[in-house]
């Protein structure tokens, strides 16, 4: 394990650019899902607020 | 808002069924549901790409005989650098179909990519930069290859400053198109400046005509990844344009209907 971790003596070069890599890619897939969601809550907010309010 | 779209899927069908299929993929409720139901499943298949190819590539791959294990970072640079150029032509394409069929769809999709195809140019360049400083010696060269990587990624910060100025959507995705459509130039000068021109990089070693020079034990976790990060692609991709189709909509009947359905 503490030899695969080296990686050969490359350990500073080749984990960075994994670390990096994971962290750019996740951020990806959360901060779209994340918008949504808030989004969603946003208008459904709105929505509840219109239904309370009556029709204009 | 959303009584046309019954009108223009019923004429669109008297058309022929590939328009009608075509326009139904288009229209925002539609693709909506449909990527909803679609997400989970390239999301699981993401991750066990993701899981092999990065099982194979740090694990079972051996060791290069000249780069040692340096070498490993070809696993993620070398799929980053791909997707960097094919979100870029998806980029050109939605944004060219946008700008003659007026396809919302596909403005979006454009919009959407833009972002993640910026995250992969800067992956490219960081994993590569971290691969350089070890077998060239330096963190970066001013040569061609680096320098129109470099260039692609101005392009897609370009493109998103342009979407970000222009408050009306639809005026900034065309005016966009017309920005992806002239930097597609670039594309080709990143693909042969490792043949074009004399470079520290190393020419190319999976996408030759002849056999590719690298060994399968080592080519098949590298295509693993690659097909993990087209994957990752789709899953982001589709994440962001329900999030923009939502907002866009957001006064339209269907999406009322959404919010009282929940």
């Amino acid at each position: 394990m503490a030899e695969f971790l080296a990686m050969g003596g490359y350990a500073g070069y080749v984990w960075p650019a994994y670390g990096v890599t994971a962290v750019v890619l996740i951020a990806n897939l959360l901060l779209p899902l994340r918008r949504r969601r808030h989004l969603l809550r946003q208008l459904r907010a709105i929505a509840r607020q219109r239904i309370h309010d009556g029709p204009l | 808002m959303s009584e046309p779209q019954t009108d223009d899927s019923l004429s669109s069908a008297r058309r022929g069924p590939w328009r009608a299929a075509f326009h139904r993929l288009g229209s925002p409720p539609f693709f909506y549901r449909l990527s909803g139901r679609l997400l989970p499943w390239f999301g699981i298949l993401c991750a066990l790409a993701f899981a092999t190819g990065l099982y194979g590539g740090l694990v079972l791959a051996p060791t290069d005989y000249q780069q040692g294990e340096s070498y490993r970072i070809i696993y993620i640079h070398v799929p980053a650098a791909w997707m960097s150029m094919l979100v870029y032509v998806v980029l050109a394409i939605t944004g060219g179909i946008g700008l003659i069929w007026r396809l919302k769809l596909a403005e979006v999709v454009a919009r959407a990519s833009a972002p993640i195809g910026a995250s992969y140019t800067f992956l490219a360049l960081l994993t590569g930069s971290l691969w350089g400083k070890p077998m060239w010696g330096t963190w970066w060269v001013w040569d061609a290859r680096l320098t129109s990587e470099l260039i692609l990624l101005f392009l897609y910060l370009g493109y998103m400053a342009l979407q970000a100025a222009i408050d009306d959507r639809r005026t900034a995705a065309r005016a966009g198109a017309v920005l992806a459509l002239v930097g597609v130039v670039n594309l080709p000068i990143i693909h042969y400046s490792v043949e074009w021109w004399n470079t520290l990089h190393q020419g190319p070693t999976v996408t030759k005509f002849d056999q590719p020079s690298i060994a399968l034990s080592m080519l098949v976790p590298l295509l693993l990844m690659a097909l993990a990060f087209k994957l990752h692609y789709v899953v982001s991709l589709l994440a962001r344009v329900r999030g923009e189709i939502l907002d866009s909509e957001r006064r339209t009947a269907w999406v009322e209907k959404l919010l009282m359905e929940s």
